[in-house]
């Protein structure tokens, strides 16, 4: 029957889990422990005006030398910028952006004249800049083999399908493989001082240490097993819009030759947002207290081998100092002091509120 | 009823298990039903709606920064994030804290639940996830997605390493969006989290360390030499993670999410304190101290109200009295009790009603 299956359980409330007297039945009860009956030891801590209020003002207060430090420094970066492309006829650079051909053999040359007003100090650091360049669409990004740049010789000739249509040339594989390889700045800036004699001095530009010390040493590698790169590279074809192939990017410097040339590994390096600067050159601080650029005239020399126009893009190029915080950048600064003044005026209004309005939560009277 | 119910609730008992078998919830005697709703019911429903509110809320912003990093990427559908930290982000990142929160939350203990019944009232008024709530979530999730994507972007914007090198390659600059998206979920996880016990510690601070850890190992060496083509990102996360401006917009980032919200929250509180608000704050400043427990005879009744509808049942078996404890009858008056057995979780009684045996 089934009411004979009825156990006799103790249903006091308080009763800790002892078996039931007639031991003929497992007790079903939970156990009383602290986990399982929700009892464990917390912190619940709620937002009152002790630890809200001073937190807003201790940011507030903390947010606002930070944010005047941050556009200090900004404000003492010296930095020059100016656009080559050559999109207006008076620009000294138009007869070379209109008459840009694919298969020039004369490299067009063009020269822009500029002043610095002020001299720069310490180790100036020169950019080229790219804007309306995409170097974040997904299709580019995705066409690169990471394993042929590290040299892996299996890559090297059959390299990978990410990097279709530029993966082939005929029927030999090309190297480096992609479209990001294959669209590698190209234009020669070199940079003049012009004295007082109007005498042209070159600048010295150093074209090591521009790339990330983990990319030069162990992501790009050239293919192992012969120190001659023209022999290593003998079974693939340059890039389909290259001039020179890859292990003709730097002959002077084996340190600096085929894949492992660092601006190669800079433009491989693709850039998040469509206006971007990649480092180019750097101009070395000069000892003792002589400025490194001296405010005067410069001339540009620019070989313009790189055609932007087609998709309306702009050229630039960047003269900049560095400091603790990076390049120049204003906007970290305003935004730590706005943020900061905010916070502490909010902190003002909460604690009239909290004046105002405080006894409601002390008040007993919770409706029934 | 049994269409309109939300539950249904089965005793256990001498009339038998069918009951019990065919309902949500079952136990042995009715006085567990107060437990059941004001205590159980009432977290389970908190928990529930925090845990689908905060879902949706972190799927939002971590969506939205993608939509918004397509209007700079040429509408490419290239993802801002790196495609390792999208498949972990729902599985491994976020993961353990919303469990934790969603197994032990709890605004106010069990006795502060049963003293104040009105606790109850916003589950009855479905208060707590409806549509404007669910817009509400929406529209925070899509306000922290602007300030995780166009803080860094602006921040970023044709800026250099402090050795003038590159930092707004890429894998960069999506590193700087997933470590400010991660710290901005899991500070939103704590602030909606009421109850810390060790086991919620423990996986907010795993969840946080363990996506510096993880992402520290996959862009290490090690990884880059066994699968070079599936961790592109290389290198990212030690030439970021060792520059000032970074951690100054990451610091940014994170206190203009979160400081709106503690904002918001502590001028409700102030101005239009619910009851939930008043008895935290109660809970805080006074001591709800336990009744002494006091162990009286249970008085299990001696005659049982039940009816089957489609056969006779047990009814002659119950009423013969053949398995029942004889005791000594006492007369027990109505209502001897003037403070609410409730209150102090002691059995209610009733009045017997005594039968004359009947023969079987």
């Amino acid at each position: 029957m089934m009411a004979s299956s009825y156990n006799a359980k103790e249903e006091d409330g308080h009763h800790s889990g002892a078996s039931s007297g007639t031991g003929l039945s497992k007790n079903k009860k939970p156990d009383n422990t602290a986990f399982k009956q929700q009892r464990l030891p917390a912190w619940q801590p709620i937002l009152t005006a002790g630890s809200v209020l001073p937190a807003f003002f201790v940011i507030g207060l903390i947010f606002i030398p930070i944010g005047i430090g941050l556009y200090v420094t900004s404000n003492n970066i010296k930095e020059f910028e100016i656009d080559y492309t050559g999109v207006s006829s008076d620009s000294p650079c138009y007869n070379c952006a209109k008459n840009f051909t694919w298969n020039t053999t004369e490299p067009c040359v063009c020269t822009v004249n500029f002043t610095l007003l002020q001299p720069f100090e310490s180790n100036v650091f020169m950019y080229y800049g790219l804007s309306n360049f995409y170097q974040n669409h997904r299709r580019y990004v995705k066409s690169r083999d990471d394993r042929q740049l590290n040299g892996d010789l299996s890559a090297l000739t059959d390299p990978s399908k990410e990097c279709e249509p530029y993966r082939k040339s005929g029927d030999v594989s090309i190297a480096p493989c992609g479209a990001i390889a294959n669209s590698l700045f190209n234009d020669t800036l070199v940079l003049y001082y012009v004295d007082s004699n109007n005498s042209k001095i070159e600048v010295p530009l150093v074209k090591k240490g521009i790339a990330w010390w983990t990319d030069k040493h162990v992501k790009f590698r050239n293919p192992a097993g012969n120190s001659n790169l023209t022999l290593a590279f003998r079974d693939t074809a340059k890039p389909v819009n290259w001039a020179k192939p890859v292990y003709e990017l730097d002959p002077s410097d084996p340190d600096n030759n085929g894949f492992i040339n660092e601006d190669f590994i800079v433009w491989m390096r693709t850039a998040a947002l469509p206006t971007f600067r990649k480092l180019y050159r750097i101009i070395q601080k000069k000892s003792g207290t002589t400025p490194t650029l001296p405010n005067g005239n410069y001339m540009l020399n620019i070989t313009y081998n790189y055609p932007v126009l087609s998709f309306d893009g702009r050229k630039r190029m960047i003269l900049s100092t560095i400091s603790w915080m990076g390049g120049k950048n204003p906007f970290l600064g305003i935004a730590y002091i706005t943020v900061g003044s905010i916070c502490f005026f909010l902190g003002v209004v909460l604690l009239i509120i909290h004046h105002k309005y405080d006894n409601r939560n002390t008040s007993a009277d919770i409706p029934s | 009823m049994i269409k309109v119910a939300h539950i249904g609730v089965g005793i256990s008992g001498q009339e038998g298990m069918q009951a019990v078998l065919s309902s949500d919830f079952s136990f042995a005697q009715f006085r567990y039903l107060q437990r059941l709703l004001l205590v159980h019911g009432r977290w389970s429903y908190i928990r529930m709606c925090k845990f689908l509110g905060y879902f949706f809320y972190k799927n939002f912003t971590f969506t939205l920064v993608q939509f918004w990093y397509a209007f700079f990427c040429g509408f490419s559908a290239q993802t801002v994030y790196e495609d390792w930290f999208i498949t972990f982000y729902n599985m491994v990142y976020t993961a353990l804290p919303v469990l934790g929160m969603c197994l032990f939350d709890q605004d106010v203990n069990d006795r502060w639940s049963l003293y104040h019944p009105q606790l109850y009232a916003p589950g009855q008024k479905n208060q707590y996830f409806n549509k404007k709530a669910f817009v509400s979530y929406l529209i925070h999730g899509c306000y922290c997605s602007l300030i995780i994507f166009f803080i860094p972007w602006a921040s970023m914007n044709d800026a250099v390493r402090n050795d003038g090198k590159d930092i707004v390659s890429h894998p960069s600059f999506a590193f700087l969006l997933q470590t400010c998206l991660l710290i901005v979920v899991h500070t939103q996880l704590s602030l909606d989290t009421y109850y810390w016990t060790a086991v919620n510690h423990f996986f907010v601070w795993l969840s946080t360390i363990g996506y510096f850890a993880i992402s520290v190992t996959m862009y290490s060496n090690g990884m880059f030499y066994v699968f070079p083509s599936s961790f592109p990102l290389f290198g990212a996360a030690r030439n970021t993670l060792n520059q000032p401006n970074v951690w100054l917009t990451i610091f940014l980032t994170f206190l203009l999410c979160i400081l709106p919200v503690v904002a918001f929250r502590f001028i409700f509180i102030q101005l239009r304190p619910t009851i939930n608000d008043k008895v935290r704050y109660k809970m805080r400043t006074e001591e709800l101290t336990a009744p002494a427990p006091r162990r009286l005879l249970r008085r299990r009744s001696t005659r049982s109200g039940y009816a089957f509808s489609h056969s006779q049942g047990y009814g002659d078996l119950v009423t013969s009295r053949k398995f029942l404890i004889k005791r000594p009858l006492k007369m027990t008056a109505l209502f001897t009790q003037t403070d609410s057995s409730i209150f102090q979780n002691q059995p209610q009684h009733y009045r017997t009603i005594a039968e004359e045996p009947q023969s079987p």
